[in-house]
């Protein structure tokens, strides 16, 4: 559990809203950290923006991850942690698209850090992130055709010939 | 041991005919005994077995019993390939160029349930058993198995390579297994 420091995240909330308008769609404080869902058109200009803003001063990429939620309007998303040092507080930010138009621009701009996070997600969801230098699979094996951990695809390997079916339910 | 007697047999003598002055035998059968007690092992231990096997070489167990007091952590020179863990796909190649640079002979064990068969990991990421990419000798059953189970796995093998024929690694059957496996 992390400590929320209200005032940066109200100032936070404030600045974001001026700044983005419309294209921050939703702003809420979940039980550890604020949570802030943008338009994937903005997602630079907004990590560029808490990164120069000299007092919020978010300059810590945490982690940046896909994720997959199949029965949702848009599927597909990115989720940013950042966490301002100086002041100690950490923010989510969550960007949504579908599988149609799964490009997201690619934070290797602002942060260096971003560039395996996002071969991670793309190896495993398949976004692609327009911009990075290298995009191409990290973890699993190069000549794996599909990604992973979406949902349509079963968790198991599928050419395993030792196991009866019967005894695990499907 | 009796102090009065100091004579105690190490290893049996392979059968042969032995006369005043000589003693002949088949030269695989004494190439196997020498071999089988002086077999060098590569540890390719990556997960959980692994630590047992840790316990099989400590001195409780005593791997070096069974002629294995040299650990080679180079394939070039080594006789026997322990593979003990999980081995995801993108680590099969690299199990695979191993074996590829051990000299023949050589010798494999898969040790545990995941370098059996995937084991407990039936995922994507996971070889399912280290024989879809290489040859296996022997399987040693477990999760983890106990360092009896490995010693016995150790046992099974020496006994492959005691008896093994001189003309094995030449014959065809061998090279077509290989060749299954897209080596050589």
């Amino acid at each position: 559990m992390f400590i929320i420091n209200q005032e940066i995240v109200d100032l936070t909330s404030e600045k974001l809203r001026n700044r983005f308008g419309e294209a921050l769609l939703t702003v809420e404080t979940e039980m550890d950290m604020p949570v802030y869902i943008v338009k994937k058109e903005i997602i630079v200009d907004l990590l560029r923006f808490l990164y120069d803003d000299e007092t919020l001063r978010y300059r810590f990429l945490t982690t940046l991850c896909g994720i997959h939620y199949p029965d949702s309007d848009q599927p597909f998303g990115v989720i940013y942690h950042l966490h301002s040092l100086e002041n100690n507080q950490r923010i989510r930010i969550k960007t949504f698209t579908t599988l149609e138009d799964i490009t997201i621009p690619s934070a290797t701009a602002v942060f260096a850090g971003a560039n395996w996070m996002e071969r991670e997600a793309y190896d495993f969801y398949g976004i692609l992130f327009s911009g990075h230098p290298n995009l191409k699979r990290i973890l699993n094996v190069d000549e794996m055709d599909y990604f992973p951990m979406r949902k349509e695809y079963p968790l198991e390997d599928g050419t395993r010939e030792d196991k009866n079916d019967d005894f695990f339910g499907r | 041991m009796d102090s009065n007697n100091n004579k105690f047999t190490v290893v049996d003598a392979p059968e042969g005919y032995s006369g005043s002055g000589f003693y002949a035998t088949r030269m695989d059968k004494a190439i196997g005994l020498a071999r089988m007690n002086s077999l060098w092992p590569l540890p390719f231990a990556t997960s959980c077995c692994g630590i047992e096997f840790m316990a099989t070489m400590a001195p409780h167990y005593d791997l070096a019993r069974f002629g294995m007091e040299r650990l080679s952590f180079s394939p070039r020179q080594s006789d026997l390939l322990m593979v003990m863990g999980t081995i995801a796909k993108k680590m099969g190649p690299i199990l695979q160029e191993v074996y590829v640079q051990m000299a023949e002979p050589r010798w494999v064990i898969a040790v545990g349930a995941c370098a059996a068969s995937g084991g407990i990991f039936d995922t994507y990421s996971v070889l399912q058993g280290i024989d879809r990419v290489i040859p296996v000798d022997v399987y040693v059953p477990g999760c983890p198995p106990r360092p009896e189970q490995i010693i016995n796995g150790i046992l099974k093998i020496q006994d492959l390579v005691h008896n093994e024929s001189g003309r094995r690694r030449n014959s065809p059957e061998y090279k077509e297994l290989l060749a299954k496996y897209g080596i050589e």
